[in-house]
């Protein structure tokens, strides 16, 4: 199963967390957030911690892949 | 790794840091009940740049620069420090205005409403209400879609301009520049902007904040906006600890007044109070930040909060200017007109700025 690609670069605080929270919302059981500052990191972490999901964080180029699973 | 600011007691232990040394400020000078207010001493370096000519808050408040500073050097140390900018500049600088304009019908930024509070003075609970309902109205548009677009990285040296403008601004307050008979310079002798703690202990203190605030994220809006939008208490956990702390150290300094009355630098005019807040609120959560926080988005490279900080010194100057800013005898003549505006203009771009899908 692909994992919904959530392209959540240059846009601020809270848009990563909502655009996240949506696709969680929807559903989604694995997706791949990727932000381009450690504020969004942080907080779609804590999102994932929230929604008692795993969540694992990977470097790509100069920004940071989070994978968040059920 | 690891950021121990970005964990729960990392920003509860900021929030009772500002809480402390926003009371301490208050006590060694700063005016009442605003040991540290955002809007407010960005109004007093409008007035001391002669912006505009409201001669009881004029004063180039240090704290501010420090906040910048402050964010600008913890950024760097952390690798944090990122030039971005490109997300709707103009619509922020305009956010900016309309915010200042309604902060100032209140009388002050969140983290005044909330020192306020902690010094007894009721009337924060209507300004805090209206903060709340504000940033309530921005989060159905965050929910319903609203964005202002996407930041594009910018060119190094650019993320370095407000930092250094606000060490300019700081060096016009040790040299006193007298650029024209009476002025600019502004300083007030009288009324608030005479009041101020000893100069390095405000950019020390503003140095200290801004570092700490920018590590965790601290942000009054974002803490009222995360519980209603997320049901996240992270931020308002910070909010909290400023505003416990603030309140037991008024108790410890004897600047615990409670009443609604006779309260300082502020008024009694509830429904005023109110909405000049709610659109102030509204406004940051349409910006993504409270001031404070703009500010120290602002020291580590975005470009966007620095235009946002500059469209609340440039609404304080439009603000007093135009008869918009409250006294303690209430709201002014075109406070109420200055409000309805600026909900005109802050719902517009709510309804119409939105990602596409």
């Amino acid at each position: 199963m692909s994992a919904t690609r959530i392209d959540a670069r240059g846009l601020s605080c809270p848009q990563p967390v909502v655009l996240t929270s949506r696709a969680i919302e929807g559903g989604a059981e694995s997706l791949e957030v990727l932000v381009d500052n450690e504020v969004s990191k942080e907080n779609v972490l804590r999102l994932a911690k929230r929604h008692k999901m795993q969540a694992s964080v990977r470097p790509e180029g100069p920004d940071i892949v989070i994978e968040i699973k059920k | 790794m690891g950021n121990p600011f970005a964990s729960r007691a990392g920003i509860i232990v900021v929030g009772v840091a500002i809480g402390i040394m926003a009371t301490l400020l208050q006590y060694f000078g700063n005016p009442p009940n605003m040991g540290i207010c955002v809007a407010c001493m960005e109004r007093d370096i409008a007035g001391a740049l002669g912006l505009h000519r409201a001669a009881v808050v004029q004063y180039l408040r240090p704290e501010i620069i420090g906040f910048v500073i402050g964010a600008f050097l913890a950024a760097l140390l952390a690798k944090e420090y990122r030039p971005r900018g490109g997300s709707a500049p103009l619509v922020r600088f305009f956010l900016g205005v309309f915010a200042m304009i309604g902060a100032l019908v209140f009388l002050g930024c969140p983290w005044r409403a909330l020192l306020r509070l902690a010094g007894g003075d009721w009337n924060a609970l209507t300004g805090l209400a209206g903060l709340a309902t504000g940033i309530g109205v921005g989060v159905a548009f965050l929910k319903s879609g609203y964005s202002l677009g996407r930041a594009q990285p910018q060119k190094a040296a650019s993320g370095i301009l407000f930092p250094v403008f606000m060490a300019g601004l700081f060096l016009l307050l040790v040299f006193r520049v007298t650029f024209a008979e009476g002025g600019p310079l502004f300083f007030s002798q009288k009324g608030p902007g005479s009041q101020f703690a000893p100069v390095w202990m405000s950019l020390g203190a503003g140095v200290l904040v801004g570092a700490i605030a920018q590590r965790s994220r601290f942000c009054t809006m974002g803490a009222l906006r995360d519980v209603i939008l997320l049901k996240d208490f992270h931020l308002m956990s910070g909010v909290a600890g400023l505003l416990v702390a603030a309140f037991a150290m008024n108790l410890i300094l004897g600047q615990f007044k409670p009443g609604f009355a006779g309260q300082p630098i502020a008024h009694t005019d509830h429904l005023w109070n109110f909405l000049g807040m709610a659109l102030a609120g509204l406004a940051f959560a349409l910006a993504g930040g409270c001031p404070g926080r703009q500010l120290f988005l602002s020291g580590e490279g975005d470009l966007d909060a620095g235009i946002f900080a500059l469209g609340m010194i440039v609404g304080a100057g439009v603000s007093h200017n135009f008869a918009m800013a409250s006294s303690p005898a209430g709201a002014a003549a075109f406070g109420p007109a200055g409000v309805i505006v600026g909900f005109v203009f802050c719902l517009a771009v709510g309804f119409t700025m939105r990602e596409k899908a």
